[in-house]
């Protein structure tokens, strides 16, 4: 399977989009582009799961590697384990439900499709990459339509939430530079930028422990690590649905899995020494995350808090460094993003529709549009962790990892994060109380309508996939596992712990 | 080894029932939702029926049938569903041991009861479908809670009850109380099952496994690997004993035991079949049932663990009947009773002690009681139901004289009043007398406040029963519609009956702590305190409330700051109130959103500000002028010379 | 006599240049100005005359090199008063700081 098509088909989409003449066109060319992405998606899924199947053991399939600036060893280096499989699905299933949901966006339609195929494009390239520059070369590509797509299309402060996510995210950017630069020196520059080629070495402690901040905190920057998770809540509340679903579901995750894949996996002598200031800086996005939310008047800027919270996990996961643990942490990454694309595409269509956010303007909608009332609480119950939605299967992984740690501290951050969940309960709850059930609060709400088609397909392809997960997570357990047990594996000793 | 692997359609059609009904009841089925739901808890039942006649009387005996027998745990099925690591993980598993098939008897027959009387309650309702679907999902969680044989299998049936439970208070939801009910409720019984979370981890992580039987077998060995858990200590108590005790809290926020009973009364705003089924005789003894399923761990650890669980009991218990005594809403005082019999079965429970007489008559009784207040409760909720039907209110005010009104509702209703005020030969008094008998080989001190609080008990079900249908004038019968349809009727004779005849279930042969039979102990002399008592509640029951009059409210009067003590409910849900919003709300929340808009998102905006002052103020080098410009260049150029005279010389 | 002391030549010409960009730095009046940018290079031109005379006597190096600096300021002079035409010509002033718009 030529993984390079994952990359070049948002592309293609994009190029076709622009010969189209009608808004009509636009919508369809793209709906059609990405629903071929999601079809190569299972393709993909389907064949990952027949080379396994057929015994073939290697740590990364369908490899692809071609030369690009030889004389600094960078080249185009492309291939998938299962943990890079399961983000793909996520990406391809979150921007087929932001395409339906975008379904009537004004003005310019065309230049927001066009951006946001761009978007989707730097992320598969950023998930299939490895070759660490090439990495860098994707994490990039999606930051400039990011800041175009909420400085034109969004509300509210919207200039300032997109400059400021800009900047914030182009500076975690420049530290994960400075990290890779690090390391290519480190090296000797004959690896170059060989994401594989360094894994297989063990750099030396002294090495690992200059350049892991870098490249850490930068990854954790796009992951809402405290205390630079600011550019969150505005920039996701700011931005309009369809991008704020891509940003919540897909981008955040980029930074877990750089974290996962290129700090801890090269250099876990230092993820081991640096990991109590991990753990301390994720219980802290748990727990004041979840307690700042519970304060929001806004429906996005709750989800958007929430988002830090629950972005925690993946933090925690990672930092816990138990196999069970970073197994939670990705699928945290990716039960979140499906969960959070729902609650904002649910919200997008209230907001469309009674033009306001504010809870306290809302009330009732359950009687007035019962699909997407239904919609909303399927995601708030995700959100706070009901069995059988895909939230549940990875907190418990969390935090049945997490205390695996043996030592006090580990502990008490477990217990900590464990308390969340009550919070998390107290503020979707009260959304859900306020907005969705009740007397309808202004008269006029009783005129509007439900769920047109492609919301309803939006939200039934998420809802689809967030209880497939959580009512037979062994597919998915059993797709993640060789990933981090290579990541175990490498780092051998140096965690110390099972 | 006989085969039970049927035994998973038990949850599942009921599952069916809610998915079908879910997606489609409010397009293709609706009046006939109804009927899907009920036929699929009607297959459920006579399956659970039909597998207790096979397990208790066929298969499930080890050994002799008519001597020593005993009955041993049989695992159904089991199937991964996620798994940790080798060793732990979270399977998908049925045990069927005495108390799990008493309980899916339970737990269906009076879903089925429920079911059936909705047909006519709810029928007319615009979301009939919708409510159905609900009582499906319900019964599908709490069957599978009883049949998990895996501790996390059966936290994941009790959050999914817990949701069910949510959903159906807030079945009314533009009633903004009843929203707020079904919030309250799913918050405190979340933070109660955060204790049970905490729980399963420490004792998963010492025992090294999540299966009961496993778990049990490796936690109560005394020669185990487990070290860890019972040397290791945290603030001088026990790992295994906070463990215990932290599922001992989830289960207490479930059965509404003080100190989180508060959502329960607010839990009456649903439907009143919903208040039947959930908060009276299946969901709230979930908690119970927890506790029994771990027995043997409780009972090898630390007594002081179940020294926490016979006190919660009794003081729930107590305290719960106080202020039933004061209440005027009558599902209210019927909650308040059903906490007040929970406390009773847990403190059965708690009247384990390793040595001495009757050492585990607690955990037959408690298991007995289980049975019969499912029967008594559901009978008098489902009464209540036909009243509040009738009568447009749930007040005691707006009732009275109802005999003749209402005959069938009056004569079952009273045979659930005697039932639980103990009186013989109805169900109740079997299975308070085995509790009684418990504490009193426990604790006496506990057994006085037992005894003292059956005669509450009595006391407060007459004066409801009084007040609803006596007091006033007898209501003549007539009017355009009978008591009540057929639908509504047929499950209140039905669990009647089960009030009457479930005391002569010869329980402690079959529902025993390790699964041998006990001796039955006959009704002795012991009998006679409680019953004596119940009849003296009886009669003043009587005395003040058969007939309108100020007797009541002289006596009040009399009490004075004890009985608005009572009737405030002891003040704890203001309590809970000032916590939630003065202390969490104002001292944690708002403090954290405001430092996260101003100080850490202020230390952005001020690098940013930052930024930009040094950048207008290095611009203004560009000044456009020649001179400044010129002068720039001198200064350049004197600095070099400077440079290299001082390097060069 | 004894000669007129190097150093002293040598101060006249640096109090030349110092007060001729003292005026190149601080008037307003372009032709100011240029007077100013003439001062400057006539100290040059007695400082290469004074070293000549003193150091190196038997040669004339520094003296030509003077007369063309004499030549190359009288054409600068030329083309600096055509430059102040024009501008004159365009912002109505010969004042140095109303010709800026080469700036941020």
């Amino acid at each position: 399977m030529n993984l390079s098509l994952l990359i070049i088909m948002p592309l293609i989409t994009a190029l076709a989009v622009v010969f189209c003449r009608t808004m009509g066109g636009i919508r369809w060319v793209s709906l059609a582009g990405v629903s071929v992405q999601l079809l190569l998606s299972f393709g993909l899924l389907a064949l990952y799961w027949r080379e396994r199947a057929a015994g073939n053991g290697a740590a990364m399939l369908f490899e692809y590697s071609h030369a690009w600036l030889p004389s600094w060893n960078i080249r185009y280096h492309v291939g998938v384990d299962g943990i890079s499989v399961a983000m793909i699905l996520l990406t391809a299933v979150v921007m087929e439900a932001a395409i339906l949901v975008s379904w009537s966006i004004k003005p310019m339609g065309k230049e927001y499709f066009i951006l946001l195929h761009f978007l989707s494009a730097g992320a598969y390239g950023f998930f299939l990459s490895l070759d660490l520059f090439t990495v860098f070369f994707f994490l990039e590509v999606s930051v400039i339509p990011k800041f175009m797509l909420i400085g034109i299309w969004g509300s509210g402060r919207n200039h300032y939430s997109a400059m400021k996510l800009a900047l914030m995210l182009m500076g975690g950017s420049a530290l994960v530079f400075v990290g890779l630069v690090g390391l290519y020196y480190s090296v000797g520059g004959l690896h170059g930028f060989d994401w594989v080629a360094i894994g297989q070495m063990h750099l030396p402690a002294e090495v690992q422990r200059r350049f892991f901040p870098f490249l850490f905190l930068g990854f954790g920057i796009f992951t809402a690590l405290f205390p630079f998770h600011t550019w969150v809540p505005d920039g996701h509340s700011s931005a309009p649905t369809a991008v704020s679903m891509f940003l919540a579901g897909v981008s955040m995750k980029l930074g877990g899995y750089g974290c996962l894949r290129v700090a801890v996996f090269l250099m876990p002598v230092a993820a081991k020494e640096y990991s109590p200031v991990i753990i301390l800086l994720a219980t802290i996005a748990i727990l004041y995350g979840a307690f700042a939310t519970m304060m929001q008047s806004d429906l996005k800027y709750i989800n958007a808090y929430s988002s830090v919270s629950h972005c925690g996990f993946i933090l925690l996961g990672i930092g816990m460094l138990t196999r069970t643990a970073i197994t939670g942490a990705v699928m945290q990454m990716i039960s979140h993003g499906l969960m959070t694309a729902l609650f904002f595409a649910a919200i997008g269509m209230i907001y469309d529709r009674t033009h306001t956010r504010l809870v306290g303007q809302l009330g009732g909608l359950l009687k007035v549009m019962p699909f997407i009332s239904t919609v909303f609480v399927f995601a708030g119950l995700c959100s706070l962790g009901l069995p059988g939605l895909s939230g549940f299967v990875a907190e418990i992984t969390v935090f049945m990892g997490s205390w695996q740690r043996a030592g006090e501290l580990y502990r008490l951050a477990t217990i900590l994060a464990c308390a969340s969940i009550v919070v998390t309960a107290v503020y979707i709850l009260r959304a859900t109380g306020q907005t969705i059930m009740g007397p309808v609060k202004v008269a006029s709400y009783n005129g509007l309508g439900d769920a047109t088609w492609n919301e309803r397909l939006a939200g039934v392809l998420l809802g689809a996939c967030i209880i497939a997960i959580g009512v037979a997570p062994f597919w998915l357990s059993d797709l993640l596992e060789p990933g981090v047990r290579a990541i175990m594996d490498h780092a051998g000793n140096a965690f110390g712990i099972k | 080894m006989p085969n039970y692997a049927y035994i998973v359609l038990v949850p599942l059609l009921p599952l069916a029932a809610f998915v079908v009904l879910g997606l489609f009841g409010r397009r293709y089925f609706r009046g006939a939702s109804g009927s899907v739901g009920t036929l699929a808890v009607l297959v459920s039942t006579g399956l659970s029926v039909w597998t207790a006649y096979r397990y208790f009387f066929v298969d499930g005996i080890i050994g002799d049938r008519n001597a020593d027998g005993g009955y041993r745990q049989v695992i159904a099925l089991k199937a991964a569903w996620l798994s940790f690591s080798p060793g732990l993980s979270i399977d998908m598993s049925v045990i069927l041991d005495p108390i799990s098939v008493m309980m899916i008897v339970v737990v269906s027959l009076v879903s089925l009861m429920v079911h059936i009387f909705s047909l006519g309650y709810m029928k007319g309702e615009s979301r009939y479908g919708t409510y159905f679907a609900f009582l499906g999902l319900f019964t599908f969680s709490m069957l599978g809670l009883v049949l998990s044989g895996n501790i996390f299998e059966m936290y994941i049936f009790w959050e999914l009850v817990g949701c069910s439970s949510f959903l159906l208070i807030g079945f009314y939801f533009d009633r903004p109380t009843a929203v707020a009910a079904a919030k309250k409720a799913f918050i405190v019984t979340r933070f109660a099952d955060l204790g049970f979370l905490i729980g399963i981890l420490i004792l998963s992580f010492h025992a090294e496994t999540l299966d009961f039987r496993t778990l049990i077998n490796r936690l109560i060995e005394p020669t185990s690997q487990l070290a860890g858990i019972t040397t290791a200590s945290f603030l001088g108590i026990s790992l295994l004993s906070w463990g215990l005790f932290l599922v001992f809290v989830g289960g207490a926020g479930k059965s509404a035991l003080f100190p989180l009973h508060v959502w329960l009364p607010d839990a009456m705003e649903g439907p009143t079949p919903v208040s039947a089924l959930i908060h009276a005789a299946t969901m709230v003894v979930a908690g119970v049932y927890l506790v029994a399923r771990l027995y043997p761990v409780y009972a090898y650890s630390d007594p002081a663990v179940l020294r926490v669980v016979l006190y919660v009991g009794v003081l729930s218990a107590f305290l719960a009947a106080i202020i039933a005594c004061t209440q005027t809403d009558i599902k209210r005082v019927l909650a308040y009773s059903t906490m007040s019999q929970i406390g009773y079965m847990m403190l059965a429970l708690g009247t384990f002690h390793p040595a001495g007489e009757a050492t585990t008559l607690g955990f037959t009784a408690s298991m007995f009681h289980l049975f019969t207040h499912a029967f008594f409760k559901a009978l008098l909720f489902l009464c209540a139901g036909v009243i509040i039907h009738r009568m447009h209110s749930n007040e005691m005010k707006d009732m009275g004289g109802l005999r003749k009104l209402l005959p069938l509702t009056h004569g079952c209703f009273l045979i659930a009043c005697l039932a639980i005020a103990g009186i013989p030969p109805f169900s109740g008094f079997f299975s308070k007398e085995d509790i009684l008998l418990a504490a009193w080989h426990a604790d006496k001190l506990v057994y006085g406040i037992a005894l003292l609080t059956s005669g509450v008990t009595a006391f407060y079900m007459f004066r409801l029963y009084f007040s609803i249908f006596w007091a006033r004038p007898m209501r003549e019968a007539g009017g355009h519609h009978g008591e009540a349809p057929l639908t509504m009727k047929l499950p209140l004779v039905v669990l009647a009956l089960g009030a009457v005849l479930a005391g002569f279930i010869p329980f402690s042969r079959l529902v025993t702590y390790d699964g041998m039979p006990q001796a039955a102990h006959g009704v002795g002399v012991f009998a006679v305190a409680p019953v004596t008592l119940a009849v003296i509640g009886i009669l003043t029951a009587s005395y003040l409330y058969r007939k309108e009059g100020g007797r009541p409210a002289k006596f009040a009067a009399a009490l004075g700051g004890l009985y608005r003590l009572a009737y405030h409910k002891f003040y704890i849900d203001e309590v809970y109130s000032f916590i939630t919003k003065k202390i969490i709300f104002n001292l944690i929340g708002k403090p954290a959103a405001w430092i996260d808009r101003n100080i850490v998102d202020g230390l952005m905006n001020v690098v940013a500000a930052a930024t930009a002052g040094i950048s207008a103020g290095i611009k203004g080098l560009q000044s456009g002028k020649v001179q400044d410009y010129a002068l720039y260049f001198f200064a350049g150029i004197a600095g070099l010379t400077i440079l290299f005279i001082y390097l060069y010389t | 006599m004894s000669q007129v002391p190097l150093s002293h030549i040598l101060m006249l010409s640096a109090a030349l240049f110092f007060i001729g960009m003292y005026g190149l730095f601080t008037r307003r009046n372009m032709i100011t100005m240029l007077m100013s940018v003439e001062l400057i290079l006539n100290s040059v031109n007695i400082n290469f005359v004074a070293f000549n005379k003193y150091l190196y006597p038997d040669r004339l190096e520094g003296v030509f090199f003077t007369l063309f600096v004499i030549a190359i300021a009288a054409a600068e002079a030329a083309v600096a008063i055509a430059i102040i035409i024009n501008l004159y010509r365009n912002f109505q002033s010969i004042d140095v700081e109303d010709a800026d718009e080469m700036k941020f």
